[in-house]
């Protein structure tokens, strides 16, 4: 039965939130929905994160837990496929934690709240469908699923160039959807070895072992840039800075602290687990990219204004340390990366919240015209250095614990070739530390710049409950890293094991 | 118990951080103290258990003092190794570390009642937000020096960083505090980022990041003495001599780590030419100056060298490295520190300078020589050195908080209204310029023999600094307290001394800085634990003193006070005659020979204008661009192709009739 199984909740859950919300008739009946739904979601998250680590202490040493499979297209062997590992567990908190936090930052979305919500509802389905999925084909879908919402979202209710920025942003992760289809096709016509039944299960394909290696040179590439695009790798990053210019704000929250990661995911649970002869052979040349978007994310946001560009490319920094320490293929590396994905997962949607409330107080995001903030609202003020102290990697904060695991793992590679990108990777923590006091200064101390400002007031309960939830996460996983840290890494043994065969 | 002397002070941070808004000033302040009253009642506790109690847990049979781990807790696992713990290392260093932390930051916590108020006894906004951050400060500077292994003390050094960056930054509508605190975090930073890669090297290595491992191995069971032994030496050596590149543009892979590691010692302790940060963060208020730029935060890159002291060893080239680093920028400081107008300038320099002593302490310690001296020395310098400059820096505040001015021409004869502040500061400057029997006198006295010991050059060096100590000071003392004074204001009534509370923090570092010299340091901190005296007693240290050393280094001082006296004791031509014979001199010092511009040119004019803007350029027009133009390549093939879809009937049958044509053409041919 198809309902015994706990992770089909986490798409039932939005699919009856979405039927909900259809028949909501006011403000309090959506936020009702939203708040109800979104909170059991995290309950959900949290029950499986507890029973995970449960089953896992008891001895279940599968590579997949709560694995189950549904045929559901029988001419190509398509089910719907379900499985969780420990990266999966903690991609699905981090996800259900944000639609969360962003439910509360749209309090106050105007105009048309039930179909924001409804369009929100839908692209969170499709982010949970993409982490519980390990069938490729359901997997693609819910991929999609998570990308299309985001055109009608930010078109509607964004700011500035919206209708620009949500057609660079839709056309671009578009383009690497066709790749990453392609990838998929290439994957499963190679799925299993000469007349046995091709297949689309990521654990058959895996085990099958079956890709010749000649066609992994090609498949490796377009699938991890199919992905990459998602994660923004340098130089298909640009729809970032414009799309999250554009977004309101629990779209840029959900983006940049869920929809990035699946570009990460994506890399190395399909491209790496897959084809581990060609990332063994090509990660280098994506290494080189990676690096490059580490360093040149990171210089960029030091001369923008635009406080949502100087987190894109933060973001574009961050995230592009994501995919140069997946490219490690080293365990301590990895399981950095997903610590890093949960650490600017959680930082990154806190600094769009912020803004959001800021920009919604001030009507600009231009640093060049505040100043002083930390006198006027003192609490956002507050909660936006905690944000950058994350983002510039204080202990005690997520930041730094996933970096330094990234660090160290990466300097585990002896040759000189990944000492010098480790280090210039390295080289970035003081160029975050550049532009985020850089806003620091402008934005909250200082002067206050601008007198109308004064009369503006500090966050409402909805406000404090959304950032204080990020930071309490964000702070949690500072402190006390290791039971994460040790449910991650386990999880990405038997991806070693494949890359070192 | 050696677990609250951490908690408590966290607990303060989040107590006050949290709820201090809601809370009276007055309960927020008396808050604050209590927990730093009892982290240094238990701080005390510990470390005269650990150097009295002779328990065979922390000194062995033949009175070697021990290397003991009271907790540590698994924090993160990298790898099976590698793996970040949090724990509690007591050794000499730490424990003498915790004394002297607990002591400057009660200090500051009780002046503080006093001085964070404005004339009338109104206390300052965000009070509460001061003692929260002073215990946040607290916290991770225990942590730091209680670290078991170096990953530990990272974390605890970003900690304190931004600490520092949060207590300059206190008056944060003030913008010259904004730049000061995002300057100080952003050159650590830097910094930071060598000791990090440091880090790297070493424990990818060495396979560990603990202490205990890198610098010593369990002799005898218990017994662990953190000398390296033979048998440590030899492994870390050859872990070093048999890895994959034994050398790296010409130097081995293990003073690349240690020259790395100290470069996060240079930042934090702002050794030249990553200095600059440490003038400037004289724009916080005063105690925090005090505490953190004076005591405690600036000796940790010398704390870490001494930690890190037997693998230095092992690679000589880096300590004469920490030495050269030290030697110049103590006589740079001293140098700069002549011409600064700015009270709190000049005694930042003269930490700049002080450090800059145990750096170079440290760097010509070697063990042939009285059993490492210099290691001892630098230690016992660091003890003295952080009291009786807490002390010139609490006058400092008291100073600037009767005047309202950090600028001394606006001080001159306060010595009639200010009596208490008067005899403190006095007793402050004479330690510092070494006059026996003020502790300044020993610790300095031991460094420059340890100098004597290593090199001619470093003892003449560090004797003619030594010479320029007493003078600034001594100018500075006499700028300050003697002159003509200026007339009091209708209106404003004369300065006058300060409250209690004040006066009282004033009185007890006062009164350490004249017996602290008598402490019997070399038997209590020596570089493998091994004490240096037979006996002791209380005249321990003037028995041992090498009276030719001692008695240059007084002259020399003297010296340097009767040039100060003859020049500042009153208003006389004399120094501007001398300003005028060196006039080059004098302005690249008094501009702090331009390193600010120079950093400024360079951050600004290259990084900033050089590198970001045309990356962003890049990344908008080429990068942007290319993405954008085959947007419109695509808009303008499907305009220029749409005219075929006009509606036009007509059009289309004739299109029709042309390919049918066409097309019969092409199969005639084919078939003919």
């Amino acid at each position: 039965m198809i309902f015994s199984n706990i992770l089909i909740y986490f798409v039932v859950i939005p699919l009856v939130m979405l039927g909900m919300l259809f028949l909501c008739r006011n403000m309090n009946q959506i936020r009702t929905v939203a708040v109800v739904g979104s909170t059991a979601l995290v309950a959900l998250a949290v029950y499986l994160v507890i029973d995970f680590l449960h089953l896992r202490a008891a001895g279940a040493d599968a590579v997949m837990l709560y694995t189950d499979s549904w045929m559901w297209f029988e001419p190509l062997n398509i089910h719907l496929a379900v499985g969780v590992d420990g990266i999966s567990v903690a991609m699905l908190l981090l996800s259900a934690i944000i639609v969360f936090a962003g439910t509360f930052a749209s309090w106050k979305i105007d105009p048309l709240p039930k179909d924001f919500f409804l369009w929100l509802i839908l692209l969170s389905t499709g982010v949970f469908g993409f982490f519980i999925s390990i069938d490729l084909f359901t997997m693609f879908m819910f991929y999609e699923v998570a990308l299309i919402p985001m055109y009608l979202l930010i078109g509607l209710w964004g700011t500035g160039r919206k209708e620009y920025s949500a057609m660079k942003l839709t056309l671009m992760l578009m383009g690497g959807s066709a790749f990453l289809l392609l990838g998929i096709l290439g994957i499963y016509y190679h799925s299993a070895p000469e007349g046995g039944q091709l297949t689309m299960n990521l654990l058959e394909i895996s085990a099958n072992d079956a890709i010749d290696h000649n066609w992994q040179y090609f498949l490796f590439p377009i699938t991890f840039v199919g992905f990459g695009v998602l994660g923004a790798m340098f130089p298909f990053h640009t729809w970032s800075p414009d799309g999250h210019a554009s977004a309101p704000t629990a779209v840029s929250m959900l983006h940049a602290g869920v929809l990035m990661k699946l570009g990460g995911y994506g890399c190395f649970r399909v491209a790496i687990y897959l084809m581990p002869f060609a990332a063994n052979e090509l990660a280098w040349i994506f290494l080189i990219l990676t690096g490059i978007s580490v360093v040149y994310g990171a210089f960029s946001a030091c001369v923008q204004n635009d406080l949502k560009y100087i987190n894109a490319y933060s973001s574009v920094s961050h995230c592009g340390l994501v995919l140069f320490a997946i490219l490690m293929l080293n365990t301590t590396a990895m399981t950095g990366a997903v610590m890093q994905m949960l650490s600017h997962g959680l930082m990154t949607a806190l600094f769009f919240a912020l803004i959001g409330m800021i920009y919604g107080r001030t009507h600009t995001r231009d640093i060049r015209l505040m100043g002083g903030l930390m006198k006027i609202m003192p609490f956002l003020a507050v909660c936006y250095v905690i944000a950058g102290m994350a983002s510039l990697g204080l202990p005690g904060l997520s930041g730094f614990v996933a970096e330094m695991t990234i660090f160290v793992g990466s300097f585990q590679h002896a040759d000189m070739f990944h000492r010098v990108f480790t280090i210039a990777a390295c080289c970035s923590i003081v160029i975050t530390a550049v532009y985020i006091l850089r806003v620091v200064g402008k934005l909250l101390l200082g002067p206050v710049y601008d007198e109308h400002h004064l009369t503006l007031t500090d966050a409402k309960w909805w406000e404090r409950l959304s950032t204080v939830t990020l930071i309490v996460c964000v702070a949690g996983i500072g402190c006390f890293p290791n039971w994460i840290n040790d449910m991650i890494h386990d999880s990405f043994l038997p991806i070693i094991e494949v890359l070192t065969k | 118990m050696s677990i609250l002397i951490l908690a408590i002070p966290l607990f303060m941070f989040l107590l006050l951080g949290l709820t201090g808004m809601k809370m009276s000033h007055k309960l927020a302040g008396t808050l604050g103290c209590l927990g730093m009253g009892t982290t240094l009642v238990l701080a005390y506790t510990v470390a005269f258990t650990y150097f009295f109690s002779g328990s065979p847990e922390f000194i062995n049979a033949a009175g070697e003092r021990l290397q003991s781990i009271l907790w540590n807790a698994t924090w993160l696992q990298f790898t099976d190794k590698l793996v970040i713990r949090l724990g509690f290392l007591l050794d000499p260093i730490s424990a003498m570390m915790l004394v002297v932390i607990t002591t400057i930051s009660f200090m500051v916590h009780v002046y503080s009642l006093g001085y964070m108020r404005d004339h009338h006894g109104v206390f300052e906004k965000g009070f509460q937000r001061f003692y929260a951050f002073l215990s946040l400060f607290s916290f991770s500077m225990l942590g730091l020096v209680v670290a078991t292994n170096i990953f530990q003390m990272y974390i605890f050094w970003e900690l304190v960083g931004a600490s520092s960056f949060l207590l300059i930054g206190f008056y944060y509508t003030k913008p010259s505090a904004v730049l000061a605190s995002k300057k100080a975090f952003i050159v650590t930073r830097f910094a930071d980022l060598g000791f990090l890669i440091g880090i790297l090297v070493l424990s990818y290595y060495t396979g560990t990041f603990n202490f205990t491992e890198l610098t010593s191995a369990p002799v005898d069971g218990l017994a662990n003495v953190f000398q390296v032994n033979e048998a440590t030496a030899a492994g870390v050596k050859s872990i070093f001599a048999n890895s994959a590149t034994p050398l790296f543009m010409g130097a081995s892979v293990m003073t690349w780590a240690l020259v790395l590691i100290f470069m996060g010692g240079m930042g934090k302790s702002a050794m030249m030419p990553l200095h600059i940060w440490l003038p400037d963060a004289m724009e916080g208020p005063t105690p925090v100056s005090a505490l953190i730029h004076a005591a405690t935060m600036v000796v940790a890159g010398v704390y870490l060298v001494a930690r890190l002291f037997p693998l230095y060893l092992m690679e000589i080239r880096s300590l004469e490295i920490v030495t050269v680093v030290g030697a110049v920028t103590a006589l740079y400081a001293a140098v700069v520190a002549c011409t600064q107008i700015d009270i709190k300038r000049v005694l930042a320099f003269s930490t700049i300078s002080q450090i800059a002593f145990m750096m170079v302490s440290l760097g010509v310690a070697r063990p042939e020589f009285h059993h490492g001296i210099g290691y001892m020395a630098g230690m016992f310098h660091l003890f003295t050195h952080a009291m009786f400059k807490a002390l010139l820096f609490l006058c400092a505040g008291a100073l600037i908080h009767a005047i309202g001015s950090n600028d001394y021409t606006a001080m001159h004869g306060l010595r009639k209204y200010m009596p208490v502040t008067h005899i403190t500061f006095l007793i402050g400057c004479l330690a510092i310029a070494g006059i026996i029997p003020f502790a300044g006198f020993f610790s300095k006295d031991e460094i420059l023999t340890a100098c004597f010991g290593n090199s001619t050059l470093w003892y003449v060096w560090m004797s003619a600094v030594a010479g320029l100590t007493a003078f600034y000071m001594f100018r500075l003392y006499y700028l300050i307290f003697w002159w003509k004074e200026h007339k009091v204001h209708e209106g404003h009534h004369a300065p006058h001394d300060q409250p209690w509370t004040m006066t009282l923090p004033l009185v007890i570092l006062a009164t350490i800085s004249c017996v602290a010299g008598f402490v019997p340091f070399g038997n209590l901190v020596t570089w493998n634990g091994h004490p240096m005296f037979d006996h002791v007693s209380f005249f321990t240290n003037l028995e041992h003193l090498d009276w030719t050393v001692a008695a240059v280094s007084l002259a020399v001082a003297i010296i340097a006070i009767v040039i100060a006296t003859v020049m500042y004791r009153k208003e006389n031509p004399l120094p501007a005659k001398f300003r005028n014979a060196l006039p080059a001199l004098w302005t690249w010092a008094h501009h702090r020979f331009y390193f600010d511009e120079l950093y400024m040119f360079i951050t600004k004019n290259i990084i900033f204008d050089k590198i970001c803007k045309p990356i962003a350029w890049f990344d908008r027009h080429i990068i942007d661009g290319t993405m954008d133009m085959f947007a419109k390549v695509t808009q303008r093939l499907s305009v220029s192709i749409r005219g075929f879809q006009s509606g036009n009937v007509q059009t289309y049958v004739w299109v029709y009739l042309v390919g049918a044509l066409l097309m019969a053409t092409i199969v005639w041919l084919c078939l003919l």
